[in-house]
C-alpha cells in the first residue's frame, strides 16, 4: 500500500449503514455514530481528521433529498441529544439539546399553554435539523421561520470552538439555514408561543381556481394564524388551481382548558374507530397511480365544495398541524422507487403565473404531482433563507422505473421559472437542484458569505453532505 | 452511455490476468473501479488507458493488517461500493513428486487468506448496507483434489466453501455472492503450462461480469458444467486411478 494513507485511522466497518433521505429517492452508505454528549461530537471530529474523512449531520432523517446523507462520510445522528434542560412555564423559554423533537416540544409545553412557535407538517424533526434547514409552518406568513424564535444556541464548530450564538451574533443567521455545513447545533433555547386552547377554529374554503386560492390567502392574511391550501393539479383551464383552502385561528379558553391535555391532542390510531391506520399505506400504494390520483383529487375537490365549505369547525392543534403524521409510514405508498418533494418559493407578484405554468408543464408531460400544497410566506434575513414575501407550492412526484429522468428534467425546467421570478428553494425538500440554479436563487453574495463563514468555522471542510456536493457547497475555500 | 450495471467496483488483483481484463471491461461499461494490485507501474498504465474511471491502489494482499485501511480508502475513492471482485491468485508450477511448503504457503496466502481478508470486509459492509455483489474467481481445479497441484486445488475448494458460507450469511440481506469457476484461461499465470484451448481472457471476463450480480457458482462453459458434474461424482477409488 502506498505510504500516504499508512497512518490513517480505520473506522469499523460495522458502523456502516445505508441511509436514505425521507423521499427514499437518494441513498448513500456512511459510518453512523450517535453522540449523546458534546464530547462524543468532539471525538467524532477527531476521528474524521485521523481517518481523512468528512462528516454529515443527520437528525430525524426527515429531509426529503440528500441533505442528511453523505457517501462514505461519518454520519453524526444527533437524535440522542434529546434532553430538555429546562422549561420556564411562565415565560415559555425552553432550553434543550438539538436532538429534541418537535413532538417533545409540544408535549412539554402544551398543558401549560405553550406551543412550538413554528412546526413542520410532521412532529418528527429534531430541533437541530429544523434549524439547519430553518423550517417553516402553516403560519410562515405571520410567524416566519423557526430561526426567528431562537433566543440563543450553542454550536460546536469543526475548528474546535463551541460558540453561543444569539440573534445579535453575526454568524447566527448563517449557521441557521445553511443545512448543517458550518457547525453542529448542540443546544437551543427557544421561545414558545402562548396559547390558551388546544383547538383551532378552522375555516375551509373551496376554491374553483388559482384566482380564488390567492384571494382566499390575501383575504385571511391579516386575521388568520395559519393558512394552507391543497391544490388539485389535475384541474385544467378555468378550473386550474382548484382546491381547498384552510385558515386556522387560535381560540380562547379559560385557564387549564381540557383541550390542552395530550389525550385531546393525540392522533387516533384508527380511522372511524376501527380501521387501523398502520395498514393504510398498503391501500394507498394500490391507488398511487395517475388515474386513481386524478379521481382521488377530483373527489376531494368535490367533497370540499359540498361538505363544510365556508363553515368553520374546531380541530386540535396536533390534528391541524401534523397532517403528515396522520397515516403512519405513508411514504411507503411510494415504494419501491420513492418520490421527490419539490417546493419552490415565488414572490407574490409572480407566484400566480409561475404556479400556473408549473402545473401546465406537469399536465403537458403527464407528470402531475399527486399532492400539491400552497402556503403564504414572508421574507427573513437568514443566509440561505427560502422565505420570500410570496407563496410556496410543494409538489409530490412519484418516481417509477421509467420516469426518473423526466421528473428531474421537469424539476430543472420548473427551477428555471422560479429563478427567473426571483424565487427560492428549500434545501430540506430538495433532490434535484443544480448548483447554478442554487447560486442564482440565493445570490452570489450569500454564497461568498457562506464560504467566508466556512473558512472561519470549518477551515478543513469537514462538514459536508451529498446535497452540499450537488449544489456546490463542498468545495474547500469556495 | 447506458447506466452501468455496477456504478462502483473494487477489483483486487488488477495488475494482470483476469483481474486486469475485468477492470478494463468494467471501466468501458462506465463503472468507476479501484484497481488493487502490487505492481503500481502496471496499475498506473491501466488507469491511464481507462478514461479516468480507474483508480490505482497499491496493495499486497498478503499483508493482511493493511487490508481494512486499503478497503476503506478504496470505498472512499469510489464514494460507495456496489461490487468487489477478488481476482488475486497464484499457481506456481509444482512437480508431481514435489512437496514444497513455500509454494504451498504462497498459494494459501494469496488465493485463500487474501480473499478472506478482503471479502470478510465486503460481506460485513454489505450486510449492513443491504446491497452489492461479491465475486471471487475460483477454479474448476477446486472441484476435486487432483494429484497435479494439491494445494492449488485446496485453496480453490476452500474458497468455494467460504463463498457458499458467506452467501448463506448475507444473501438474505439482498447481497449477491458469486463464485466463478473458470477452466484454463489464457493469462500470464497459465502461459508456461502449455495448456491448449485456453479461453481468451477477454471472453472469460465478459462471462464473469454477466453473472457478477447473481448468487451461486458458475462455470464459464456449458461443457464444463457437464464435465465437472461428472468429475465431482466419480468415486474416489476410481478417481485416484485416473490421470486427470
Amino acid at each position: 500500500m502506498s505510504e500516504d494513507h499508512q497512518e490513517k485511522r480505520v473506522i469499523p466497518n460495522s458502523r456502516m449503514a445505508r441511509l436514505e433521505g425521507f423521499g427514499r429517492n437518494l441513498g448513500a452508505d456512511g459510518y453512523v455514530f450517535r453522540p449523546y454528549h458534546i464530547s462524543d461530537i468532539k471525538d467524532a471530529f477527531q476521528m474524521a481528521r485521523e481517518a481523512g474523512m468528512q462528516i454529515t449531520l443527520r437528525g430525524a432523517g426527515r429531509s426529503y433529498g440528500d441533505a442528511n446523507i453523505g457517501s462514505e462520510c461519518i454520519i453524526l445522528d444527533l437524535c440522542r441529544m434529546n434532553q430538555i434542560y429546562s422549561f420556564n412555564r411562565k415565560t415559555g423559554e425552553i432550553d434543550c439539546g438539538a436532538g429534541v423533537t418537535i413532538e417533545q416540544l409540544w408535549r412539554t409545553g402544551m398543558e401549560d399553554g405553550w406551543w412550538p412557535p413554528v412546526v413542520s407538517g410532521t412532529m418528527a424533526p429534531t430541533l437541530g435539523g429544523a434549524l439547519a434547514m430553518n423550517i417553516h409552518g402553516k403560519n410562515a406568513f405571520a410567524a416566519g421561520t423557526l430561526g426567528e424564535h431562537v433566543i440563543e444556541m450553542d454550536v460546536f464548530c469543526p475548528n474546535g470552538d463551541i460558540r453561543t450564538l444569539t440573534p445579535a451574533s453575526p454568524l447566527f443567521s448563517a449557521v441557521i439555514s445553511s443545512a448543517g455545513l458550518l457547525g453542529v447545533i448542540t443546544r437551543v433555547k427557544l421561545q414558545m408561543k402562548r396559547i390558551s386552547s388546544g383547538d383551532l377554529r378552522v375555516l375551509p374554503i373551496s376554491c374553483k381556481n388559482w384566482e380564488e386560492q390567492f384571494a382566499a390567502f390575501e383575504e385571511n392574511r391579516e386575521s388568520a394564524d395559519y393558512m394552507v391550501a391543497w391544490i388539485d393539479t389535475f384541474g385544467r383551464g378555468e378550473q386550474a388551481g382548484r382546491g381547498l383552502f384552510h385558515a386556522g385561528f387560535y381560540t380562547q379558553e379559560p385557564p387549564h382548558s381540557p383541550t390542552l391535555h395530550p389525550d385531546h391532542q393525540d392522533l387516533p390510531d384508527t380511522i372511524l374507530g376501527f380501521f387501523p391506520k398502520s395498514v393504510v399505506w398498503r391501500f394507498l400504494k394500490k391507488f398511487n397511480n395517475r388515474f386513481c390520483m386524478r379521481m382521488l383529487n377530483w373527489a376531494k375537490h368535490v367533497s370540499g365544495r359540498l361538505l363544510g365549505n365556508g363553515r368553520p369547525h374546531l380541530q386540535s392543534m396536533v390534528g391541524f398541524s401534523f397532517l403528515l403524521d396522520y397515516v403512519p409510514n405513508w411514504r411507503r405508498a411510494y415504494e419501491p422507487y420513492g418520490f421527490i418533494q419539490y417546493q419552490s418559493f415565488v414572490p407574490e407578484e409572480f407566484a400566480r403565473e409561475v404556479f400556473r405554468q408549473m402545473v401546465e408543464m406537469q399536465q403537458v408531460r403527464k407528470l402531475e404531482s399527486f399532492l400539491a400544497v400552497m402556503k403564504r410566506h414572508r421574507s427573513d434575513g437568514f443566509l440561505f433563507s427560502h422565505g420570500v414575501d410570496g407563496y410556496s407550492l410543494a409538489l409530490d412526484f412519484k418516481l417509477t422505473k421509467k420516469n426518473r429522468a423526466a421528473i428531474w428534467q421537469l424539476a430543472h425546467d420548473m427551477n428555471g421559472l422560479v429563478v427567473k421570478a426571483g424565487g427560492r428553494f428549500y434545501l430540506a425538500k430538495d433532490s434535484t437542484l443544480r448548483s447554478e440554479d442554487f447560486v442564482l436563487s440565493v445570490g452570489k453574495e450569500a454564497v461568498a458569505q457562506f464560504f467566508r463563514a466556512k473558512r472561519e468555522l470549518d477551515p478543513d471542510n469537514l462538514l459536508t453532505s451529498n446535497l452540499a456536493k450537488r449544489i456546490g457547497l463542498d468545495a474547500p475555500g469556495g | 452511455m447506458a447506466t452501468p450495471k455496477f456504478k462502483r467496483a473494487i477489483v483486487v488483483g488488477a495488475s494482470s490476468g483476469i483481474g486486469r481484463e475485468l477492470t478494463i471491461q468494467l471501466a468501458k461499461q462506465g463503472t468507476s473501479v479501484v484497481a488493487v494490485g502490487r505492481r503500481m507501474d502496471r496499475l498506473a498504465m491501466l488507469a491511464e488507458s481507462a478514461d479516468g474511471r480507474v483508480f490505482p491502489l497499491q496493495h499486497d494482499v498478503t499483508i493482511y493488517d493493511s487490508v481494512p485501511l486499503a478497503f476503506q480508502e478504496a470505498t472512499k475513492m469510489l464514494d460507495g461500493l456496489d461490487l468487489v471482485i477478488y481476482a488475486s491468485g497464484v499457481m506456481p508450477e509444482v512437480g508431481f513428486h514435489e512437496f514444497n511448503f513455500e509454494k504451498d504457503k504462497a498459494m494459501v496466502d494469496v488465493n485463500l487468506l487474501g480473499a478472506i481478508a478482503w471479502l470478510n470486509l465486503a460481506a460485513e459492509r454489505m450486510e449492513q448496507t443491504k446491497h452489492g455483489s461479491i465475486v471471487a474467481i475460483g477454479s474448476v481445479a477446486g472441484d476435486r483434489g487432483r494429484s497435479g497441484n494439491p494445494v492449488y486445488n485446496t485453496t480453490k475448494a476452500a474458497l468455494a466453501t467460504y463463498m457458499e458460507a458467506i452467501r448463506n450469511r448475507v444473501a438474505r440481506h439482498d447481497v449477491k455472492v458469486c463464485l466463478v469457476k473458470p477452466g484454463p484461461v489464457a493469462t500470464e499465470m497459465t502461459a508456461n503450462l502449455g495448456i491448449k484451448n485456453a479461453m481468451p481472457v477477454e471472453e472469460a471476463a465478459t462471462k464473469i461480469l454477466k453473472v457478477a450480480d447473481k448468487n451461486g457458482e458458475f462455470y464459464l462453459k456449458f461443457a464444463h458444467r457437464i464435465a465437472f458434474f461428472i468429475v465431482r461424482n466419480i468415486p474416489s477409488w476410481i478417481f485416484r486411478r485416473l490421470k486427470i
